[in-house]
């Protein structure tokens, strides 16, 4: 704790930096157009809707607000996705840099996520206009959506530090991670239902953090009901996880990464 | 007030193929114990002490660990043994090009390298236009940066690490760089700059210039320190080493 500490002291004097990259990294991810933004929105619509046409039309999934069920796996994910990748690339792509002056390196990592995190705030929007579109009424109570998403950006940094890293020592972390987040995809219930499971393949799902954010909003937004403890712990629990992880591992080679670049 | 101080200090390196190693690689390699981590010394026992206000020339052949002495005293890496004493704010004159992004202007890559060096908005606000105009780039504020050709964009690089005024400005062989003009102005800038009292720190590999500029050599070898002195002395000396080669 007393390292987030220091950081976040480190972060306040370098403001105007962490500014500056914000600034870069979004104008280069969006090529400085609005049709830049309107793209990024529009690649999780269009996997949205392949999903829900295939799903429910394929293999007749005829549960109620299927479509929200699906959209909020969806966008859970794809933040996730969003924010690890430009994670993992952040100290390699800013390498030049790094090795020539003393910066605080996750400051390239956080600049990154602020934009993927925009980028999930547009998309967040869009999901709760389906939401109202698709009759469910708004409730007080999805101001709790606050909670999962908090913690959400908590554990993609934890994330993105540790991919980072991987990635500046390990060149093909890249195509493994490919793999593994598919397998994720699979793994988080975000087109099936779990009830199909035997209670103790259920628990097991748990196991999986995307998997507790995706049911906290799905319960809050569709079963109009607030989690249990175990699902807040969870949240939380998983978060802290990755970020002590991946600041325990920028801590230590915080010297050595400059050898592998 | 800038000083620094060196003692005995040596840097190592671990060493290794390592930017074209993979996951899988290291794996295989583990398993047959083939897996190998060399340390290489690239600076070794190096002392030197550095007033405000003066200029060290640091000389010597490829890999004699010049760039590396450059990295310990920014503060990217630290002395494996030996302490280090460096007081004041730190401008690195980056190699041609690094840390500046393609992709943005002129006037957007300004602001971001003055951020990297650790100005605040507000000062950048009021330098702006002193860089520009000194790097002759007004025309250029909203080009893409990578639409300047070379020389405009060390001529870029030297005017924001030299307008920012820093305790300590360090350049690695940068000063060759753009026309007969520019070489000349930015001398010019340079002892300017040091009469102002900034210590400045300075890798070249045309001793005529580090005999016009420094008021101390360092002289390293392979990563050793050869010599530390007056200007003259230790050129006379690195000179008459080169002859003999």
């Amino acid at each position: 704790m007393g390292l987030v500490k220091k950081w976040a002291l480190q972060l306040k004097k370098h403001q105007f930096l962490f500014e500056e990259l914000v600034k870069r990294d979004f104008k280069k991810k969006y090529k400085r157009t609005i049709l830049g933004m309107l793209w990024s929105l529009l690649s999780p619509m269009m996997q949205l809707l392949i999903m829900s046409i295939v799903f429910t039309h394929f293999f007749g999934r005829d549960k109620p607000h299927y479509t929200i069920y699906l959209f909020a796996g969806n966008l859970t994910y794809s933040f996730f996705r969003d924010s690890t990748y430009g994670g993992m690339s952040s100290l390699m792509s800013n390498a030049g840099i790094i090795t020539k002056i003393n910066l605080p390196k996750y400051m390239f990592l956080l600049s990154k996520n602020v934009a993927s995190l925009i980028n999930f705030g547009l998309t967040l929007i869009i999901f709760l206009i389906f939401v109202a579109v698709d009759g469910i009424a708004f409730s007080f109570k999805f101001l709790l959506l606050l909670y999962p998403i908090f913690w959400m950006i908590i554990f993609n940094i934890g994330c993105g530090f540790i991919l980072s890293a991987l990635f500046v020592i390990f060149k093909d972390i890249q195509y493994l991670y490919d793999i593994f987040t598919l397998m994720l995809m699979y793994l988080s219930a975000i087109f099936y239902y779990t009830d199909t499971y035997s209670e103790h393949v259920q628990k097991l799902f748990y196991l999986n953090p995307l998997y507790v954010y995706i049911t906290y909003i799905r319960e809050i937004i569709i079963d109009n009901m607030i989690p249990d403890m175990m699902t807040h712990g969870l949240c939380a629990l998983y978060a802290i996880l990755a970020l002590t992880v991946g600041a325990l591992i920028y801590k230590k080679y915080n010297y050595k990464f400059l050898y592998y670049m | 007030m800038a000083k620094i101080v060196l003692n005995h200090v040596s840097v190592s390196y671990i060493v290794g193929d390592f930017s074209t190693v993979g996951l899988k690689d290291v794996i295989i390699q583990k398993i047959k114990g083939t897996y190998s981590e060399k340390e290489f010394t690239a600076v070794k026992d190096v002392s030197f002490e550095l007033e405000e206000g003066e200029l060290l020339g640091i000389i010597g052949a490829n890999g004699a660990g010049k760039s590396t002495l450059l990295k310990v005293i920014s503060g990217i890496m630290r002395p494996t043994q030996g302490t280090m004493d460096v007081q004041g704010s730190i401008a690195s004159l980056l190699e041609l090009g690094t840390g500046f992004d393609g992709d943005l202007t002129v006037k957007e890559n300004t602001f971001l390298r003055g951020a990297m060096l650790g100005y605040t908005r507000e000062f950048m606000n009021e330098t702006y236009h002193d860089i520009i105009s000194f790097a002759e780039l007004e025309e250029f504020e909203d080009r893409l940066f990578s639409h300047l050709s070379s020389g405009m964009k060390s001529r870029l690089a030297f005017s924001i690490a030299c307008l920012v005024n820093p305790d300590i400005l360090i350049l690695d062989e940068v000063l060759s760089v753009g026309d007969g003009a520019f070489r000349k102005k930015s001398e010019q800038k340079m002892l300017e700059i040091i009469h102002g009292g900034t210590t400045t720190l300075l890798v070249s590999h045309s001793l005529e210039q580090i005999r016009r500029m420094a008021t101390k050599v360092l002289w390293l070898d392979r990563g050793e320190q050869i010599a530390f002195g007056e200007t003259n002395e230790i050129c006379n000396q690195y000179e008459k080493f080169l002859n003999g080669k």
